[in-house]
């Protein structure tokens, strides 16, 4: 038997493996097989992209947030009103739109560790309908209901214009979405990341052992909001509007159901869970716009009453069963 | 002025038994079994529609209506509880969330395919209409009328839960379920007939509701309707009937009052004190535990 180095199970789980290379070009060559559809595939790496910081928060981390779409909101509009008051450069927009996000989920999770259970439901709907009904209130600023128009956008790098094909828009959101997802991997596969596990699985434990856990989840709580901040800029340069829908609870609401539909606590959970849902979205409201919540809550009933862990961990569930199968039928021979 | 600020009372009072009538069914269901039953609007909802269905297609006189509504409501409650939530129980809080936010989507496309997306309105007789003289104030007959009647359906049930043998057993329930249940109760009969009774009331509440907001959309489930439903119950503490009362005036009042006062800062301003008091007594404001 050899001898295993401290750290090894870590190295063996964080270890890039080629179906992620694979992923990730397969996403990258979207324009040569769905060269219609680029403004749905970057919508599509944005939601996953809102999805994979609920991921963080909810999937590792174990705290409810019926609210997320507040980060989602602020991050757009920060976005959208530096554009519209002349600051049109992305970049620096999109950096802007992540820190005021974060800043306010920073400021939140002070409230938010003291909480639990309905308590903490009660509070992120709360603040998220607390900052919708702002935006709303302040019409004069964000534009109310009609939302924030004459958002103008400079070309990225000041090379790549945005089009209305959506090609720079796709690039453009493909790398952010790409450079998040290796930051939530680096996290989620640190000790720090283990730790939010471990509060997930069982907090009293976590506190037994001395971990602390308050200042752990005020940092993920701020990362979270951050990363959601950039999801909504992501929007709102790509778009180049901002409506009062980027704080709502609907938002809310449909980020919770993709990444449950996807797998939360898994890397990938909000990436397979944003693709089905927009794609779901697209094939099922353009046939009958008015009934497509009855499906999204049809889906929903759904996968909680017989896929609890989402499409990816029911896959990997039937995956072991295969392979169990598969070694019995081995040692049967 | 006086009669300003007394009539501004009245209308809060009349709001807040409404959202109490609403809300106490989901109250009492949430502290006994810690279900979060985010489509507990849904049932008011079905209680305002089959309220102007009966009134305006069936013909059904209004003070008719009111209890087949209850009964009707209750009934669906008590099939959904027996066949999909009671699998839920001892799931984690996020399941209840997910599914019964399902079930709230599917109720609004369901309404809005059976009722259309318009705002519909409920004809009430002659004699809710207009204004009449009460204690020397001029009120609004129909407001007068949900106040008696919102205020004695609310008086019988804290009655009955204080002093009923059935209202014992609830409290015992919602307090120790285990305890509860080694004594021989019946946690689930208990908790089943409680959660008909609850949507029932919630359905009837809906019914009352229409005229009261000027009629009703399939999104009423979803928009601050639920909201305010889960400040009652939390704010006013988990399964404690006097708690959800209290609350559910104090948001009627502090509703009425905002939108009179400050109609700009008001529909935000309620969150910003939900938020406040949860910080402050995260198990409400009569709460226990």
């Amino acid at each position: 038997m050899e001898s295993i180095a401290p750290g090894a199970g870590f190295e063996r789980r964080s270890r890039l493996r080629a179906g992620e290379v694979l992923l990730w070009l397969a996403i990258a060559a979207a324009p040569l097989y769905v060269p219609g559809h680029l403004v749905l595939a970057s919508q599509i790496l944005i939601t996953a992209l809102f999805a994979l910081s609920l991921d963080l928060l909810l999937g590792y981390g174990g705290m409810i947030s019926l609210g997320h779409a507040a980060y989602f909101g602020t991050g757009a509009y920060t976005a959208g009103l530096l554009a519209q008051h002349g600051w049109s450069e992305p970049i620096s927009g999109l950096v802007a739109a992540m820190l005021v996000a974060a800043a306010l989920g920073f400021a939140a999770s002070f409230v938010i560790v003291r909480l639990s259970g309905v308590a903490l439901l009660m509070v992120t709907l709360g603040l998220g309908l607390l900052l919708f009904e702002l935006a709303n209130a302040l019409a004069d600023i964000t534009g109310g209901s009609d939302g924030l128009q004459g958002v103008e956008i400079a070309p990225l790098l000041g090379l790549f214009g945005f089009d209305m094909v959506g090609r720079t828009g796709f690039v453009y959101a493909y790398l952010v979405a790409l450079g998040a997802f290796a930051l939530v991997r680096r996290i989620v596969h640190s000790p720090f990341g283990l730790s939010l596990q471990g509060y997930r699985e069982n907090p009293a434990r976590m506190a037994q052992i001395g971990a602390p856990m308050a200042a752990r989840l005020r940092l993920v709580n701020t990362i979270s909001a951050g990363l959601a901040g950039l999801a909504g800029g992501l929007l709102a340069q790509t778009t180049q509007f901002v409506g009062l829908d980027a704080l709502g609870f609907e938002r809310s609401a449909e980020v919770v159901i993709i990444l449950i539909l996807g797998g939360g606590g898994r890397l990938y959970g909000g990436l397979v869970g944003a693709l089905v849902f927009m794609i779901g979205r697209d094939v099922l409201s353009e046939a009958n716009p008015e009934y497509w919540y009855f499906w999204l809550g049809l889906i929903l009933v759904l996968v909680v009453l017989f896929m609890p862990q989402g499409i990816l961990g029911g896959g990997a569930a039937l995956l072991v069963r295969l392979r169990g199968r598969a070694a019995l039928g081995e040692a049967a021979r | 002025m006086a009669v300003e600020l007394l009539t501004l009372l009245f209308n809060g009072l009349a709001y807040g038994v409404l959202l109490f009538l609403m809300a106490i069914g989901l109250s009492v269901t949430m502290g006994m079994m810690n279900f979060v039953n985010l489509a507990h609007g849904a049932f008011a909802m079905l209680g305002g529609y089959l309220g102007i269905s009966l009134t305006t297609r069936a013909g059904v006189p209004f003070l008719a209506a009111l209890p087949l509504v209850f009964v009707a409501v209750g009934a669906v409650g008590a099939g959904i509880e027996v066949t999909l939530y009671r699998r839920f129980y001892r799931s984690p809080q996020l399941t209840h969330v997910l599914f019964t936010i399902g079930l709230t989507f599917m109720a609004v496309a369901g309404a809005t395919y059976v009722w259309g997306s318009q705002i519909a309105a409920m004809r009430v007789p002659d004699w809710l209409i207009g204004q009449t003289m009460f204690l020397g104030l001029q009120v609004g007959s129909y407001r007068l009328f949900l106040l008696l009647v919102g205020g004695a359906i609310a008086l019988a049930l804290v009655f009955g839960l204080e002093r009923t043998r059935f209202g014992a057993m609830v409290r015992a329930t919602v307090d120790n379920r285990r305890m509860a249940q080694s004594l021989g109760i019946d946690v689930g009969r208990v908790f089943s007939l409680t959660f008909a009774l609850g949507s029932g009331l919630a359905g009837l509440g809906g019914a009352l509701a229409v005229n009261f907001l000027g009629g009703i959309q399939p999104a009423f489930p979803l928009g601050y309707l639920l909201v305010y439903f889960l400040i009652v119950v939390t704010v006013g503490g988990l399964g404690s009937t006097l708690g959800a009362l209290a609350a559910a005036l104090l948001l009627g009042l502090a509703d009425a009052a905002a939108k009179f006062y400050a109609p700009v800062i008001a529909s935000f301003a309620i969150y910003l004190v939900m938020v406040v008091l949860l910080m402050w007594r995260p198990h409400g404001i009569l709460g226990r535990r």
